[in-house]
């Protein structure tokens, strides 16, 4: 795809967020919008991936370590053909494979099980030795929250991924600034996410998280960075809805019909 | 009981069934997170460095990585100190571990009082009905070193998430060699009409210790050594109450939440009957050496036969 049909893709995602979370009547719907763009680069420019064969094992693995965003996930395995963009609309509702986090037992597509915020990057430091030992080709994308940074879990597989030198593990860190309970600045401030991560011994690339080229190639750069590489990307929480852009109370609400009408409107254009 | 064998540890036998583990299967991984000496995960270590991974002291990540390797196709022994294993990681073991069903094995070291002078902060006494609590998690606390043994090599071939609970002290040898599998997990060892006396870990020597000495007060005691606490050996509990009519139930671990209270659960659902639980009655450990905390905390032969006989006595 080029940078004009990923930007449009990423328009498609971001509505079936919305429509997912409102039909749904819960959900996660900020941060699946502002980390929309990076999940459209990886399905659909950066990832060797065969939607007909998720477990082909020389494939690159996507770990959505901020699990809540599941939403956004879901869309871009339907869209690139994993399962029905029909069964979307059924996200959280009892007896569909499309759990309130992802579970990988039940969702096609779906690496590992997460929900429990700051245990993904520690699976993938795993998942990357393991991929080494077995010589497969395969780059992992772990796509976590500066929120969920908090957790020390994050900093113990930062450790673990420069001391065992994970050069086939990109740590992607959606910095949209809020949390459940407010700005991240004001509950606990994580940054400079990208010092601590040098410091820690990583090479790192701060993007705009809605630019599309700035995107794809910071994704791009990353595969070809000898050791772990991170990439801090600034984006917006609740990005392309004029009423939810940088509000923390959109972390986990639906919104209304009438709401929902709207957001759609905006995505549109 | 195969008393001509000087005592060893059961976390040695974790040392040498993990390194043969190693030699047999290419996809075997080792974690330990700065305790492989004494959880003995350092024999692998040295024998495959490329398939040993020291974490630090980073009980967390560790089980996330062992989590890692699990869904890339290995099977992956993550050990440290039981208390570290189950309290510290607990999220992670949840959530990465058993959620999943991966193929993870949490083999614990250090399990219980005997621990020993480090005190309450090392001495894991609820670890076992932590992982009892888990879906998926199947829960083995081996006798001695020859069921130890079985029980990790055996481990490769299980399904699912497992914990292995081994000890610091050398312990008897029970088993002259090592069985060729757990079976169900409760094994009777002594033959008995009057009580069954339930028991794993190292309480299980103690048991049939007990049993000798309440023959000679004309009781007969059957002993049951329940290597696997989870799934519990239903059948054979209940065979064994059906027959004796009353039991005790003995545990280096809270009397709440391990083997005392699984079979309470047998026993309320199948055959209702007088069961005394001998364990740490809901208090944490102290400092002292492994008898003297034993003593203390009155898990010995003496307290056994005790609470056998006031459970026979009220149930008559």
């Amino acid at each position: 795809m080029d940078i004009q049909e990923l930007k449009e893709t990423a328009k498609t995602l971001r509505q079936d967020v919305i429509r997912m979370v409102t039909e749904a009547g819960s959900g996660h719907p900020g941060g699946s919008l502002s980390s929309a763009d990076i999940v459209t680069a990886l399905f659909f420019h950066t990832m060797n991936h065969r939607p007909d064969d998720p477990k082909w094992p020389e494939r690159d693995r996507f770990i959505l370590s901020k699990g809540h965003c599941a939403p956004v996930l879901y869309s871009a395995l339907a869209r690139s053909g994993y399962f029905p963009v029909d069964d979307l609309i059924n996200l959280r509702k009892i007896d569909c494979h499309l759990q309130g986090h992802p579970d990988m037992h039940k969702t096609r597509g779906v690496e590992i099980s997460s929900g429990s915020l700051g245990q993904g990057l520690s699976v993938s430091v795993g998942m990357a030795l393991s991929m080494r030992l077995d010589k497969l080709p395969g780059q992992i994308f772990t796509l976590m929250g500066d929120g969920e940074s908090q957790e020390g879990e994050v900093w113990e597989a930062a450790m673990a991924g420069a001391h065992y030198k994970t050069g086939n593990l990109t740590a992607i860190v959606d910095a949209n600034g809020l949390q459940i309970d407010g700005f991240t600045k004001d509950v606990m401030n994580v940054e400079p996410l990208a010092a601590k991560y040098e410091a820690f011994g990583w090479t790192v690339r701060s993007i705009d998280g809605h630019d599309m080229q700035q995107i794809v190639d910071a994704l791009d750069w990353s595969r070809a960075v000898e050791g772990p590489a991170a990439i801090i990307a600034k984006t917006v929480k609740g990005k392309g809805v004029s009423f939810m852009e940088d509000q923390a109370g959109w972390h986990g609400r639906a919104p209304s019909a009438e709401e929902a009408e709207q957001a759609l409107a905006e995505l549109k254009n | 009981m195969a008393t001509e064998l000087k005592p060893r540890a059961t976390r040695e036998a974790y040392g040498e069934a993990l390194l043969e583990l190693g030699k047999r299967h290419e996809n075997v991984v080792a974690l330990d997170a700065d305790l492989a000496g004494s959880t003995k995960s350092g024999q692998f270590g040295k024998a495959f460095p490329e398939r040993f991974f020291n974490v630090g002291v980073a009980e967390a990540n560790m089980m996330g990585m062992a989590a890692g390797f699990a869904i890339s196709g290995k099977i992956s022994y993550a050990s440290t100190f039981a208390v570290f294993a189950t309290g510290r990681a607990f999220d992670q073991v949840r959530q990465s571990i058993a959620q999943p069903r991966l193929p993870v094995r949490v083999c614990a070291s250090h399990g219980g009082l005997t621990v020993g002078e480090d005190g309450c902060t090392h001495q894991s006494v609820e670890d076992i009905g932590l992982m009892r609590l888990l879906p998926n998690m199947r829960v083995v606390v081996p006798a001695d070193f020859n069921q130890t043994y079985a029980a990790v090599l055996e481990s490769y071939e299980i399904e699912g998430p497992m914990y292995i609970r081994t000890g610091r002290p050398k312990t008897p040898f029970l088993y002259d060699v090592p069985p060729k599998s757990l079976g169900r997990g409760a094994d009777v060892l002594r033959e008995g009409t009057d009580i069954s006396l339930f028991a794993c870990g190292i309480m299980v020597v103690r048991a049939l210790e007990a049993a000798e000495v309440l023959k000679k007060r004309d009781i007969s005691a059957e002993v049951v050594n329940v290597s696997i606490i989870k799934p519990i050996d239903v059948d054979a509990v209940a065979a064994s109450l059906g027959k004796t009519g009353c039991a005790v139930t003995a545990e280096e671990h809270s009397i709440i939440g391990g083997l005392g209270d699984a079979v309470q659960e047998v026993a309320a659902e199948c055959c209702p009957v007088r069961i005394g639980r001998l364990g740490i009655k809901d208090v944490f450990g102290k400092s002292g050496t492994p008898d003297q905390l034993l003593e203390d905390f009155h898990l010995t032969t003496e307290h056994l036969v005790s609470l056998a006989e006031l459970v026979l006595a009220s149930r008559s």
